[in-house]
């Protein structure tokens, strides 16, 4: 099967400050991945061509990369299946990291992420007299999230990390996820307080777009972003609601249960809280400009027909 | 042809230009929409993180009423199909959670069995309605316009919820459409990731340079504007496109336009008709080049 490898090139120690694309036409196997391609490249044509692979097999996470684009395992992406119309495969280091050369991504910000999750049990009730019993349900549920191989996929892909580099990340909030979703953890009911509120800080979990890039790009279906939103339940519950992501959730929420659908006049104000003046007023220009166009909202939110329904599922699902 | 209509609130709301220009192509196009009764909100995957009981509720009882139409649903918002498709497929996934949900729609005397279809009409132009028969309806030639596709996230990801395996010609629907109607799609980085909006409110300054980045990326590559099927994109590509521009200390002035619009306007309608004076960004100068390409 023939195939062009586009490979996005860097070397620091070239005269060019910048990247080049360099095109590699190759034959190779109908079921090679792209790591056998890049593989090949590297032994039969071009020794200087520099990459990170270890197992081969989807587990040791060192060949995260991006291909067509898109955050993933070159050992884990049929190369066959990636072929453009015109065969050819485009292959970048992972994003949102700065490059070593080549393929090879700079992993020290992925790493300070993970350790700023501190990474053991810490139960604070009483010790039991043997051991901690768990129930089976609660760690198949964990082994989702422990399914992690730290391969920074979520990371080079995360539509946050681009424009901030200061926010925790998905790799590193899913593995809060597995303390803070882990029974063992926190008080007597398993609420991690502590972790809770940490994670509820500027940059912290509130900082997600629910984009689902990391849900789609992850190659173990640790679904970071899914676990961040159960994070987000988790931190209302153990009272640390008292920031604009939490109120936003309350009160669209509060605005669709009581009449079907949500009030977008009310809700950025009950987001930011009705005695704060200063955010209030920084709407203003916005809301100015939304009248100007004839565009405001409607100022009285009318219900849906039949809403005592909608009210009834809501006193029943969520009071 | 004919759709169990779900508008979703911002087609009301924040965008209320967006509902009529979907009603009057969909007119001139004789699909004929037939509006869910007393609908309710999708959730925007906000109310999931809360209670995703509730909210799987509330979208299977909009999938049961339009079970009972016997139509398939028209969405006109990525966030909305993006979530309801989800909320779909966790209903299917387990008979349990479905019959547990099925036991709160029974006191209205609903019940969901499951058979509802999903798409959004940016699908639905171009798998059922066919652009072989749209072709005819173009009577304007956007030829000249460069237009730079906008997805939002929710229409693209994740891949399993949207049938992107059984319709992987869904990921390039959107050029599709804007190369069929005589324009050329401007390539770009931004277009299938996030537009910020969900965070606009939690990390504005994060929000911001998310529009600032997408915009002026495909400014820079020469776009006349920018095609949505998202009104949540809209409401922060266009609504707060003026003080990213400011974030980003540079001018962008992209005029960013919903699906519906683009097509209204190949299809001749006037933009005023369409509602392009509710925008925020001036389309002025984009209609100028639109009247220029149609007279020579």
């Amino acid at each position: 099967m023939d195939v062009t490898v586009k490979i996005k090139r860097y070397d620091p120690e070239s005269n060019n400050a910048d990247y080049v694309w360099q095109e590699y036409p190759i034959a190779i196997d109908e079921n090679a991945t792209v790591l056998d391609a890049l593989i090949q490249i590297r032994e039969d044509d071009d020794g200087t061509l520099s990459l990170r692979c270890s197992c081969r097999s989807a587990i040791c996470g060192s060949c995260a990369m991006k291909i067509n684009g898109q955050g993933g395992l070159a050992c884990k992406t049929k190369a066959s299946e990636s072929m453009d119309k015109d065969g050819v495969i485009r292959v970048e280091p992972a994003g949102n990291m700065d490059t070593v050369k080549d393929l090879v991504a700079d992993f020290d910000m992925f790493w300070n992420k993970i350790r700023e999750i501190e990474p053991y049990l810490q139960p604070e009730g009483e010790v039991p007299d043997g051991e901690y019993v768990v129930s089976n349900e609660s760690m198949l549920h964990l082994s989702a999230v422990t399914a992690c191989i730290l391969c920074g996929a979520c990371v080079s892909d995360c539509t946050v990390l681009e424009v901030d580099k200061s926010f925790l990340g998905p790799a590193a909030l899913a593995k809060a996820y597995r303390f803070t979703a882990d029974p063992r953890d926190g008080n007597e009911d398993g609420v991690s307080r502590d972790r809770l509120k940490v994670l509820g800080q500027p940059s912290g979990m509130w900082d997600c777009t629910r984009c689902n890039m990391c849900v789609q790009v992850c190659p173990k279906g640790v679904a970071p972003m899914d676990r961040i939103m159960a994070m987000h339940d988790q931190a209302i519950e153990a009272g640390y609601g008292n920031n604009n992501g939490a109120r936003h959730a309350d009160a669209f929420i509060e605005s669709v249960g009581h009449t079907g659908r949500l009030d977008e006049l009310r809700l950025p104000v009950k987001t930011v809280g009705i005695t704060n003046i200063p955010a209030l007023l920084g709407f203003a220009p916005v809301g100015w400009r939304a009248m100007t166009h004839g565009k405001l909202p409607p100022l009285i939110h009318k219900s849906v027909e039949d809403v005592q329904i909608i009210r009834n599922l809501y006193r029943k699902l969520e009071q | 042809m004919k759709y169990a209509f779900y508008p979703g609130c911002v087609s009301q709301g924040g965008a209320p230009e967006l509902y009529p220009a979907a009603k009057l192509i969909c007119d001139r196009l004789d699909i004929e929409l037939e509006e869910i009764h007393a609908w309710t909100c999708c959730g925007a995957g906000v109310m999931q993180e809360k209670n995703q009981l509730f909210s799987d509720t509330l979208n299977a009882r909009n999938l049961a009423k339009a079970e009972q139409q016997g139509l398939t649903i028209m969405t006109i918002c990525s966030t909305c199909q993006g979530v309801i498709a989800q909320a779909n497929t966790r209903l299917l996934a387990d008979p349990d959670y479905l019959a547990e949900i099925n036991g709160y729609l029974a006191e209205e005397g609903l019940e969901y069995k499951g058979t509802a279809q999903i798409k959004h009409l940016l699908w639905i132009l171009i798998e059922d309605y066919g652009l072989d028969n749209l072709l005819p309806h173009v009577t304007r030639s956007l030829g000249g316009l460069r237009l730079a596709p906008f997805y939002g996230c929710y229409i693209v990801r994740p891949t399993e919820a949207l049938g992107i395996e059984d319709h992987p010609e869904r990921q390039t629907s959107l050029e599709t459409l804007i190369e069929t109607l005589g324009a050329t799609a401007v390539d770009y980085d931004g277009k299938t990731k996030c537009c910020g909006f969900p965070i606009l409110t939690i990390n504005e300054k994060n929000s911001m340079s998310m529009v600032g980045n997408h915009t002026s990326e495909a400014k820079d590559l020469g776009a006349d504007a920018m095609v949505t099927p998202c009104p949540l994109c809209h409401l922060n590509l266009d609504g707060y496109q003026p003080k990213a521009a400011r974030q980003a200390n540079r001018s962008i002035d992209l005029p960013i336009l919903h699906l519906p619009q683009l097509i209204g306007l190949a299809m001749g309608i006037s933009p005023s008709e369409l509602g392009l004076k509710k925008h925020i960004i001036n389309t002025a100068p984009l209609e100028l080049k639109l009247a220029g390409s149609t007279s020579s």
